[in-house]
């Protein structure tokens, strides 16, 4: 599994770095930005999924492997 | 004009006004009915205008910059003369400009509000909170908006930009000076603002000369290209911070306290899992949005079967959009532990609250420093409380009794 931020849809609501902090991070304009690839561990699985649908702007895709 | 002279509403379809009483006191069922018999009402007040109340309709006009201007986003009786700033600058960048310009204005303020930037004032509203809460520790009432809530984004903001502590008094006054100039007729506002001027082209003389680590010296060092701001520039950054930081975050705290105050079962469970807050903040913003916004329609067109006509308001409710029983389940219950909560508190699309992660650190850290000084906390009279009137929705006054058992 991969999360994945479409970057012309994210307006920087910040709901996937507090939900899922260690996939999702801001960077220094408060964007969102995935941390690494992307890679989701099976722990980090419901996390993925509930940034996903927090995001106002439906910026976030999830690849599922 | 007062609005106690206006004609009150008879059918919000076709005569919608946001200052009406009825909507000042609970817009929660006027917008149920609407957004079932009529999506997008109209009115002929205000010269014009349309209120979207589905989530649909909200996010489609806020991403579209190309039918609809922020060149005013507050309702009033006259539109921009022909002195204004044109578009897509507007008197106060961001929030009054359009693409192309709108990026360059905002890229400028985002650094300052990004999540670690935020996170370095946090200790400073901790301490804030504690000052004005301990003198009630022990006692049996509070006003939770004028002697706390309002207190809080007014110390912010003015820490941020580096106003003298002692001056706190005098920037309250400003605050209201500014906020409520919204509503006045321009000569009135003019002959109001002086003192405003004066005072803030002497903390900008000041700083000139004596740059400080804060947000005044940022904005007179910052640069758009390779130019330095226009002084009316700075001077818009500063009002635009004190207009969309204050009264909004003071709305935010209030309603939240105010909520609570009704369910001592959610108090009793926040303080027993701390680390649902988050979640519970998330439902208030959605809940209870404080803001709404407006756009100005750019050309005459036909939006969605509605016959729009070049300068038309569109009141962009947010709030109505937070109650879509399309978007949310039981859209009309606060559920503080609800998962999915795609909210548009902060509003959609390029115009994103800057000031978010500054505003949910205030609410986080307000409700924490609250919760731990008070077990229970109810409210004295539920008909004492007022509500303010207007774009942004939050109780402005809020007296609780306290017991500590
Ligand atoms: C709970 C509190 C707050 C709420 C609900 C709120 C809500 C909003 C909304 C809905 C917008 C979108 C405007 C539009 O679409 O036209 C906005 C924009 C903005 N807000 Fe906030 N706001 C809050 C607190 C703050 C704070 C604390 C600040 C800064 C100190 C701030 C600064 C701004 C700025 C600068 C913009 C304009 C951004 C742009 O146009 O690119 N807000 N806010
Ligand atoms: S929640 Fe969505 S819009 Fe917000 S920062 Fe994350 S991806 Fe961007």
């Amino acid at each position: 599994m991969k999360v994945i931020i479409d970057s012309e849809k994210c307006q920087g609501h910040g709901r996937c770095f507090s939900l899922a902090p260690a996939l999702f991070d801001s960077d220094d304009l408060g964007q969102g930005v995935v941390i690494g690839d992307g890679d989701v561990s099976p722990d980090q699985a419901e996390n993925a999924r509930l940034a996903q649908e927090n995001c106002p702007e439906y910026a976030i895709e999830i690849e599922e492997s | 004009m007062s609005t106690t002279d206006k004609a009150p509403v008879q059918d919000f379809a076709t005569d919608f006004d946001h200052t009406d009483p009825s909507w000042v006191k609970d817009p929660y069922p006027i917008w149920d009915d609407l957004r079932q018999r009529c999506p997008i009402a109209h009115t002929d007040r205000y010269g014009g205008a349309w209120l979207p109340t589905r989530h649909e309709d909200v996010a489609a006009i806020a991403h579209d910059t190309d039918h609809f201007t922020s060149w005013t986003v507050v309702v009033g009786n006259g539109r921009p003369g022909e002195d204004a700033l044109p578009p897509p600058i507007g008197v106060a960048p961001p929030i009054t400009s359009d693409p192309p310009f709108h990026a360059m204005a905002r890229r400028l303020l985002q650094p300052v509000f990004a999540p670690k930037q935020v996170d370095l004032y946090e200790s400073y509203v901790r301490e804030l909170c504690g000052k004005l809460l301990d003198p009630f520790v022990g006692g049996s009432a509070i006003d939770a908006s004028l002697d706390y809530a309002e207190h809080i984004p007014v110390g912010v903001i003015a820490k941020m930009l580096g106003f003298p502590e002692e001056d706190g008094e005098i920037f309250r006054g400003f605050v209201h000076t500014i906020l409520e100039a919204v509503d006045k007729e321009p000569e009135e506002r003019i002959e109001d603002f002086q003192p405003v001027i004066d005072y803030f082209t002497a903390r900008i003389e000041e700083h000139r000369e004596n740059p400080q680590d804060d947000l005044t010296t940022f904005l007179l060092e910052a640069k758009l290209g390779d130019m330095e701001l226009a002084p009316e520039h700075v001077f818009g950054s500063m009002l635009l911070l004190i207009v969309a930081g204050i009264d909004t975050t003071w709305s935010a705290i209030g309603s939240s306290i105010w909520h609570l105050a009704q369910h001592p079962e959610e108090v009793a469970r926040l303080k027993s899992e701390p680390g649902l807050l988050d979640t519970a903040i998330e439902e208030f913003l959605r809940a209870y949005s404080p803001v709404t916004m407006a756009r100005l329609v750019k050309e005459d067109m036909d939006y969605a079967g509605c016959p729009m006509k070049k300068d038309d308001w569109i009141l962009l409710s947010f709030p109505a959009a937070n109650r879509d029983p399309d978007m949310f389940e039981n859209p009309d219950e606060v559920i503080i532990d609800r998962k999915v909560n795609r909210h548009a508190a902060f509003g959609l699309g390029i115009h994103r609250c800057l000031g978010s992660n500054l505003a949910r650190m205030e609410m986080r850290v307000a409700l924490e420093e609250f919760l731990a000084r008070f077990d229970s906390f109810s409210l004295a009279d539920p008909d004492a409380v007022t509500w303010s009137q207007g774009q942004v929705r939050g109780p402005r006054s809020l007296p609780l009794t306290l017991g500590n058992f």
